[in-house]
């Protein structure tokens, strides 16, 4: 049986959403660049995977027990403003550092740094190697035999690097069934709709096609996610959720609009933004 | 002259086999070129920490990269030409800029690759490896220098370049040999030329020094197998020593060894240095000994172009 979130934490997490939404914004319009278009179509899945399914440990290397911790790995590295804002609301560190986001000297580099910032993984940001860095760490787990989850939170843009098929091939292969991605699926990249610049196709087929268990979700909606992310928990397989999400979630000028991929909100957009977000 | 020469990559799988003995720590990967790599040795020993992920150097690289996050030692082995040149982005973005304890044992680097052509020999290696932040990058010349490389990046936490050549080699130093990551080392003392070389080319540059000998010039010999992070003060000595100073390397010209050494000297110490090597062209078929030759890396061929800049 899945579990299903009571009415009220659901109510609860949404708010949650909005408050990181508007964080997004005001860190991107703050550095005056950005990625407003992924990061807001992320804050759902990152705001359950990071209060409800993730055990993580915010306090880092402090805690003794940091080593069983579920790895995440963000591939889609640009969309860095909605995982430090998550992370801020867990307590890794204080949300006010957020809107040191991009500036010189920031711990809160464009795209993440593990070496800046703990509690990042890896270094991310050039597209097309998440998929593979979690293989890696799947192997290093199983070899240690800690039964950790490895998430790693991929773009449906990023699916047109052929390093995703390699990594997906291999896990497969080396039945990496701790590793558990997550697609998602905004249906624009930055020249515009992905079936346009390069058709992925059918991504739940093409996965299942290497091998994997594919499901797919609908990446706004609180309960389906959570309920999605039980269901392949104890998959046999290397698992995926295809979330079906909408870039730029929350503020109607920014939804389905592939201008704001890359691009930091004035003063005035920020403004209707965040009274939308209200 | 002929030598008994040793293969340096059995050298490199043996020893890391042996290393995988002592610490369980260690884990090899490689791209289907395990029998050439010789990482099978340790596939052999240690299954259970051996990953081959198939033709995929892309996934190679960041699989190595997912492991060290787990604290492991990584070994990752292939030819150099597809580990620097197709994962080059890979090994930047992910491997040194998180700092991460890979050590990329690449075989088959420079023109004796021999008959698989221009397509397989990495010339460019070394300058594609040494201008990435974090990366140490070595080229040992022998069997023992070799396996003291090896055995120095599993024991030193950091990304790492090893350039292991395809041809057997013989043997330049003994037993009582001890690599130091700091110190280049002089072969042979002189005062009219300082030939600074490693890798493969070393065997020929000491020959070479007995030619010149013959013709009346004290050639200094030294050995740089650790292109960065790279010995100065030695380079410099030798420089203010001799004033005229050749590199010599299985290499472009461009980028490697040769622009590492014009660095240090056009910055501390100006003097003219000649680079013998690959010149800024594609290597072709032939056996190692005749591309050697072709392409001037050989003894009497150096030594012809040194007699030519001392007169």
């Amino acid at each position: 049986m899945l579990k299903e979130l009571p009415t009220e934490e659901i109510k609860e997490m949404e708010n949650v959403s909005k408050k990181l939404r508007r964080e997004v914004l005001q860190m991107i319009y703050n550095a005056k660049s950005g990625h407003p278009g992924g990061s807001l179509s992320s804050i759902d899945i990152l705001n359950v995977l990071f209060t409800k399914c993730m055990k993580h440990f915010p306090d880092c290397e402090k805690n003794k027990e940091y080593n069983t911790r579920d790895r995440f790995i963000l591939s889609k590295g640009h969309a860095s403003a909605a995982l430090y804002a998550v992370m801020a609301h867990c307590g890794y560190f204080k949300e006010e550092e957020l809107m040191t986001f991009r500036k010189l000297g920031s711990r809160l580099q464009g795209h993440p740094c593990s070496n800046k910032l703990n509690g990042i993984e890896v270094s991310t940001g050039s597209l097309g190697q998440g998929l593979s860095i979690a293989c890696g760490i799947a192997l290093g787990l199983r070899l240690d035999n800690i039964n950790s989850k490895v998430y790693v939170y991929l773009g449906d843009g990023e699916l047109e690097e052929g390093s995703v098929w390699e990594a997906a091939m291999n896990a497969a292969h080396k039945k990496l069934n701790n590793i558990i991605a997550i697609v998602d699926n905004n249906k624009l990249q930055i020249d515009g709709k992905t079936k346009d610049v390069k058709d992925i196709g059918d991504i739940k087929a093409k996965f299942e096609a290497f091998g994997w268990n594919a499901i797919e979700t609908n990446g706004h909606d609180i309960n389906s996610i959570y309920k999605s992310i039980q269901v392949v928990q104890n998959s046999q397989k290397p698992a995926v959720i295809i979330a079906h999400t909408i870039k730029g979630k929350g503020v109607s000028f920014m939804e389905n609009n592939p201008n704001w991929h890359g691009k930091a909100p004035n003063e005035d957009d920020l403004r209707k933004a965040l009274e939308e977000l209200k | 002259m002929i030598r008994e020469c040793k293969s340096v990559r059995n050298a490199y799988g043996k020893t890391i086999s042996e290393l995988g003995n002592e610490n369980k720590n260690i884990v090899v990967l490689d791209a289907d070129l395990s029998c050439s790599t010789q990482t099978q040795i340790f596939a052999k020993a240690h299954p259970d920490r051996f990953f081959n992920v198939g033709i995929a150097e892309q996934d190679l690289m960041t699989t190595a990269a997912g492991l060290a996050c787990t604290g492991k030692t990584v070994f990752v082995s292939t030819f150099a030409i597809f580990a620097t040149g197709r994962a080059w982005e890979q090994i930047r973005n992910t491997i040194c800029y998180s700092n991460l304890n890979v050590k990329i044992a690449a075989t088959h680097g420079g023109i004796t690759v021999g008959e698989d052509g221009a397509s397989h020999q990495a010339l460019e290696d070394i300058s594609l490896m040494r201008s990435i932040p974090n990366m140490t990058v070595i080229v040992p010349a022998d069997e023992t220098e070799t396996a003291q490389a090896v055995k120095y990046a599993a024991d030193t936490f950091g990304p790492c370049y090893i350039r292991i050549a395809r041809t057997n080699l013989p043997d330049v130093y003994d037993k009582n040999y001890k690599f130091n990551i700091k110190k280049a080392i002089i072969l042979k003392e002189g005062s009219d030329i300082s030939i600074l070389t490693n890798g493969e080319t070393l065997v020929e540059c000491l020959d070479c020094a007995k030619i010149l000998e013959e013709k009346g010039i004290n050639a200094e010999v030294i050995s740089i197998p650790v292109v960065k992070p790279i010995d100065k003060e030695t380079i410099i000595q030798s420089a203010k020593k001799t004033g005229k100073v050749v590199t010599v390397e299985n290499h472009s010209i461009i980028g490697g060894l040769g622009s590492a050494v014009c660095e240090v000297l056009s910055e501390s110490y100006p003097v003219k240095v000649t680079r013998i090597g690959i010149n800024d062209e594609f290597g072709q078929s032939g056996s190692a000994k005749e591309l050697l030759a072709y392409y001037g890396l050989t003894s009497d061929k150096i030594a012809q172009k040194i007699i030519g800049i001392i007169k």
